[in-house]
């Protein structure tokens, strides 16, 4: 197997707690047609690390099978000095607390106040008991409040999700993220839906909020620019492998080439 | 004109004869015919019947209220079935929808419930209490079952079709943070289909007044037995007086479930 650069560092990152290591991971969602074709990843405790490549080339899937929203074929997953890949039952929900997800379509609870939906960060931590009564702790309230207004959505706490715009839904998300105090901070497409100011906007406040709490960040995202402008590394993948590993300066057209396929889309 | 239509587009839509459908048609329209024929409906029998009916109404007016006790007793005691049957109905529904949700629950689960549902509905109300009748005497207790298990087979059902139909997405996000089931429950499923629950509530509170007015007719209780009972004795002044006291109540009902409706939009 021809392994990337990075991967020549010594496995020493894999001690560090906030530090991912993905080993050989595959998945086929049907038998014989494999999605992810033996990934193996090491992603730093800090930074932003973007993926790029085509659709359908398992990009979500990849970023799925980390908080297993996914099941993964085979392989392994190391993340806190666990093997996600192998936990079940509430050993998978703890590990799942510290894992905060950004989705492309925000996917808030639609019908719930801002507010709730950044306390339901708190979710994986609290009794079933008080989520159906909506008692949280007063630190949760006050943490929330924070986080809404770093995230500059603090007038709009009492508003229903539904009556917000894309950039503000996926600013709450983003919230509601960081409410549960991850340890990585995951994000499928999360300015796909969004305009080009916007998406700007939105990355920002995710590379700042990571510096901030000094969280490691994986970004699928489509747009290469972004990828280049935002990310300290990007992993281009095609077909269900990684094609290209490296600092956003290394990327070329040539790289490009052998991700998208084809040239006459570069100009 | 058609002329000239036809020389500016020489390409013709023709719209294709669904021959299956017209044959449907006409052996429907038969069957009308000959099932009209079997009722032997003439102009003397109408004439008849008119002449009866105006008769009758006569006779039921003006309503009688005198008998006003026998009247509010049997009106509190169908109300008294129909809540009692919406709200215990409601509760049981709940978990039985949330079990036959496809989405949600494995397949053999989702079976069982269903079963159960399918069970509860295949009978009219009417034939449920005269079961519930014969096990637990005469009564309300048996209108009131037997409200339980129609309201069951209803709402059931409905409740599973709404929690069929929600976002997956919102709950993909709760699952993401790590919570337990019955918080994925709490926050990710029911308020997308709180909305809609109301309604299929309010719907069949309305559904069970009505029933609980007719499931006296079998003796299980409500002023259906009372109706009954004016009816066999002839007394049409107090059977009209019953009639009205139905339809004000199914009108206020009507009201209230607006303003509930109204709440939970």
């Amino acid at each position: 197997m021809t392994q990337p650069a990075t991967m020549q560092e010594p496995l020493a990152q894999a001690a560090q707690s906030k530090a991912l290591v993905i080993k050989n991971l595959s998945k086929e969602y049907v038998s014989g047609k494999p999605v992810l074709s033996g990934i193996s990843l090491e992603i730093e405790a800090k930074g932003i690390t973007a993926i790029i490549g085509p659709s359908g080339t398992g990009k979500s899937t990849l970023i799925r099978c980390i908080n297993r929203l996914v099941d993964p074929t085979s392989g392994d997953i190391l993340f806190n000095n666990q093997n996600l890949s192998t936990l079940s039952g509430r050993q998978l929900r703890n590990a799942r607390r510290h894992i905060g997800m950004v989705f492309q379509e925000y996917n808030l609870l639609e019908r719930l106040t801002v507010m709730e939906n950044v306390l339901s960060g708190r979710l994986g931590y609290v009794s079933v008991l008080r989520a159906w009564l909506r008692k949280f702790s007063a630190e949760d309230v006050d943490k929330a409040f924070e986080l809404l207004e770093q995230v500059g959505m603090a007038d709009f706490a009492n508003q229903r999700a539904d009556a917000l715009s894309g950039g503000q839904r996926q600013r709450v998300s983003i919230a509601r993220a960081l409410m549960q105090s991850p340890d990585i901070l995951l994000a499928d497409e999360p300015t796909s839906s969004l305009d080009p100011k916007t998406s700007v906007e939105i990355l920002e406040l995710m590379t700042e909020q990571a510096k901030l709490n000094q969280i490691p960040v994986i970004i699928n995202i489509h747009d290469v620019s972004l990828a280049k402008r935002f990310a300290d590394r990007i992993i281009g993948m095609s077909a269900g492998s990684v094609v290209f590993d490296g600092k956003p300066d290394d990327l070329q057209n040539d790289h490009l080439k052998s991700i998208y396929g084809g040239e006459d889309w570069l100009s | 004109m058609t002329t000239n239509m036809s020389s500016a587009s020489p390409k013709k839509y023709v719209r294709k004869r669904n021959w299956l459908a017209t044959f449907s048609y006409l052996v429907f329209a038969a069957y009308l015919v000959y099932v009209l024929s079997l009722f032997e409906v003439n102009i003397d029998r109408l004439i008849v019947g008119i002449d009866r009916g105006g008769e009758f109404i006569g006779r039921m007016m003006p309503p009688n209220f005198e008998r006003y006790s026998l009247l509010i007793e049997g009106m509190l005691e169908s109300m008294q079935i129909a809540i009692i049957a919406t709200t215990a109905g409601v509760l049981l529904s709940l978990p039985i929808g949330f079990l036959a949700a496809r989405n949600l629950m494995p397949t053999w689960v989702t079976w069982l419930a269903r079963i159960v549902i399918v069970g509860c509905r295949s009978f009219h109300p009417v034939i449920v209490a005269i079961l519930f009748v014969k096990a637990v005497g005469f009564g309300a207790l048996a209108g009131t079952l037997a409200l339980i298990v129609a309201s069951i087979g209803f709402i059931a059902k409905l409740f599973a079709e709404a929690i069929e139909e929600i976002s997956l997405k919102q709950i993909e996000a709760v699952r993401a943070t790590g919570a337990p089931f019955f918080s994925i429950i709490a926050f990710g499923v029911l308020p997308q289909v709180m909305g809609r629950f109301i309604g299929f509530i309010s719907y069949q509170l309305d559904s069970n007044l009505r029933n609980s007015t007719m499931v006296g007719l079998v003796g299980a209780g409500g002023i259906g037995g009372t109706l009954f009972a004016a009816f066999q004795r002839f007394d049409y002044d107090f059977v009209s007086a019953i009639l009205i006291a139905i339809i004000a109540v199914i009108m206020v009902a009507e009201g209230i479930n607006n303003i509930m409706r109204k709440l939970y939009r």
